[in-house]
């Protein structure tokens, strides 16, 4: 699956999709790979408070139950509810219709440490390679 | 997993793979003076025959011969072989963490069974494979109902066992809990008005026991919704599963946590017992522990796993639901097995001779002039009196005559000073009831 040119990657597989202060997060195509068959997500609540680099919620799969962290900061304006009913979603379209939540950026320009789709793509073929070193 | 102990090559070839040269250096960052200098004062070895003998002259310090009346959280039932000859079959009283589905199918649809046979008696969706005991469950339960709202104010009934609180306060203590206690009223039951005064918006759970520690039992719908009007969680505590026998289900709980010795688990010294933890289906994954689920395998046969142990220790580490639990397997599979033998209506036939012959107890008591029931709200198997001396004195005569009292309700309540909590079970012959009156009658006229 294509990395969206127009996203911002984490190291820890989030992306986040910037329009205006408002952003749109979500897991990686890689990490719902690596995860396997997504079957519940816990997100945070409308109006709470989100913190680049800490954890906002988790992602179970049938493997492993993962901690999601915050590519930036910000308040929550808005969960994917489907997902409680759909977390598939997640597994399906990572990038688009599995999104997770929608944030007000604290401060939008400052999104340095995000890495660009071609910096993510070489950092997760090192990954891969790593792994199976 | 096995257990064998290593053969002097087998120590030296591990000691050298990882550099250290002997055990004494292996473990020389252990400051000298907290290492043992001297061999460890142990009795030497005993042959078979002589281990026999230390055995049965130890059996023979057993006191026989004693009735009991003693209950407060720990309850002498009727106890069937068939259990005992189950537990010890080999595959479940020696395997340890049995849970790979491939091989520990036995085990997982026993697991199941428990779990199923708790979630019919608490009147919830989904109860866990069981955890230490009632006292570790409530705490477990405390914690959970923290984690669904949130907020870390907990009222907690002054009715709750004493030992259950002192439990959940040593786990607040240092985990920014704040635990506060609803007083009772009157008759016995949790004090309404002092909990709708307490409750507000910042507390997550109030936590209650029915039949509660006098034995009185509580109503459920009120407090439901007395805890709800502000968004807290109701967590419901039994110590007398037997009660379900007779008393609704505890369905209005958010969290039911149990205590489940009465289902064919021996007194014993105060253990092993095995809790239990009943909940909704909705916040099964703050559930602590682990949880047994039916499938089908790949030929669509019933099948059993694990479930939800991605959330555990041993895979979350740090971050898992809750690292001071366990699954008590064998405790709970005693309590399957002792339930699947009583059925339905053995357990309300149990039940129903549990407060009959409680009711008649009381009712002998009450003959004897000076002894009047404290709390008039209705019981189950354990009511408390107010003696008209001291029930420490009263019970040192009772001993003398092969009598095990009730518990002196003053240790732990220091307002209740001449307070005795009587239990009677289906176990206590009719005619030993009325010995123990007759005991208690004599008791009470020795001189001072």
């Amino acid at each position: 699956m294509a990395y969206p040119a127009n996203y911002r990657y984490t190291k820890e597989h989030e992306w986040l999709d910037l329009e205006g202060d408002l952003a749109l997060i979500g897991i990686t195509d890689y990490a719902q790979h690596e995860l396997g068959d997504v079957v519940f997500v816990e997100l945070p609540k409308v109006g709470s408070k989100i913190e680049a680099g800490k954890t906002f919620g988790t992602v179970e799969s049938v493997k492993a139950v993962s901690d999601i962290y915050a590519p930036a900061s910000g308040e929550v304006v808005e969960a994917n509810d489907v997902l409680h009913s759909t977390p598939e979603k997640i597994n399906t379209d990572p990038h688009g219709a599995g999104w997770l939540i929608k944030v007000r950026l604290g401060n939008p320009s400052d999104l340095g440490g995000l890495m660009d789709s071609a910096a993510y793509e070489l950092y997760i073929a090192s990954e891969s390679k790593e792994a199976s070193a | 997993m096995r257990y064998l102990p290593k053969s002097p090559a087998e120590r030296q070839a591990m000691l050298s793979a990882i550099g250290a040269k002997s055990i004494d250096a292996l473990f020389s960052s252990i400051p000298e003076r907290y290492r043992l200098q001297e061999a460890l004062k142990l009795p030497g070895p005993l042959s078979e025959t002589e281990v026999i003998d230390f055995f049965k002259a130890r059996a023979a310090e057993n006191s026989v011969g004693y009735t009991s009346f003693l209950g407060a959280g720990v309850y002498q039932h009727l106890r069937s072989v068939v259990t005992d000859a189950i537990i010890q079959r080999g595959e479940f009283l020696t395997s340890y963490t049995p849970y790979q589905a491939e091989i520990t199918q036995g085990t997982l649809q026993a697991i199941f069974e428990f779990q199923t046979l708790m979630c019919q008696l608490t009147g919830q969706e989904v109860a866990n494979a069981s955890m230490y005991d009632g006292s570790t469950a409530t705490t477990e339960a405390v914690l959970m109902a923290e984690r669904l709202t949130g907020r870390r104010r907990i009222l907690v009934a002054r009715s709750l066992h004493p030992e259950y609180r002192d439990v959940l306060k040593t786990y607040a203590k240092n985990s920014g809990l704040h635990v506060e206690e609803i007083p009772y009223s009157a008759n016995g039951t949790l004090d309404q008005k002092a909990l709708e005064a307490a409750l507000q918006d910042d507390v997550a759970a109030v936590v209650m026991q029915s039949p509660n520690f006098f034995g009185v039992v509580e109503l459920l719908p009120p407090l439901r919704d007395a805890a709800h009007s502000s968004g807290a969680l109701l967590v419901t505590v039994i110590t007398e599963g037997v009660s379900l026998g007779l008393l609704s289900p505890p369905g209005e709980a958010d969290i039911v946590a149990m205590e489940a010795q009465s289902f064919g688990l021996a007194p014993s010294y105060g253990g092993p017992f095995a809790g239990v933890i009943a909940s909704r289906d909705k916040f099964v994954r703050q559930m602590p522990g682990r949880l047994a689920g039916q499938t089908t395998d790949s030929e669509g046969r019933r099948g059993f796993v694990l479930t939800l142990a991605t959330r555990e220790q041993h895979i979350r580490r740090e971050r898992a639901t809750s690292n001071i639990c366990t699954n008590q397997a064998l405790c709970a599979l005693a309590a399957t097995v002792h339930l699947t033998l009583l059925g339905k209506e053995g357990l309300r036939e149990m039940a129903h001779q549990n407060l009959s012959k409680a009711k008649f107890a009381l009712a002998e008591l009450e003959k004897i002039p000076g002894i009047r029931r404290a709390f008039d709200a209705p019981f189950f198997n354990e009511f408390t009196v107010v003696l008209p001396r001291s029930v420490k004195i009263v019970n040192a005569y009772l001993q003398r005559e092969k009598i095990i009292g009730p518990f002196v309700l003053g240790t732990a309540y220091p307002e209740l000073t001449k307070h005795a909590l009587v239990c009677v079970t289906e176990t206590t012959p009719r005619a030993e009831i009325e010995r123990f009156a007759a005991a208690v009658r004599r008791a009470l006229e020795q001189p001072l």
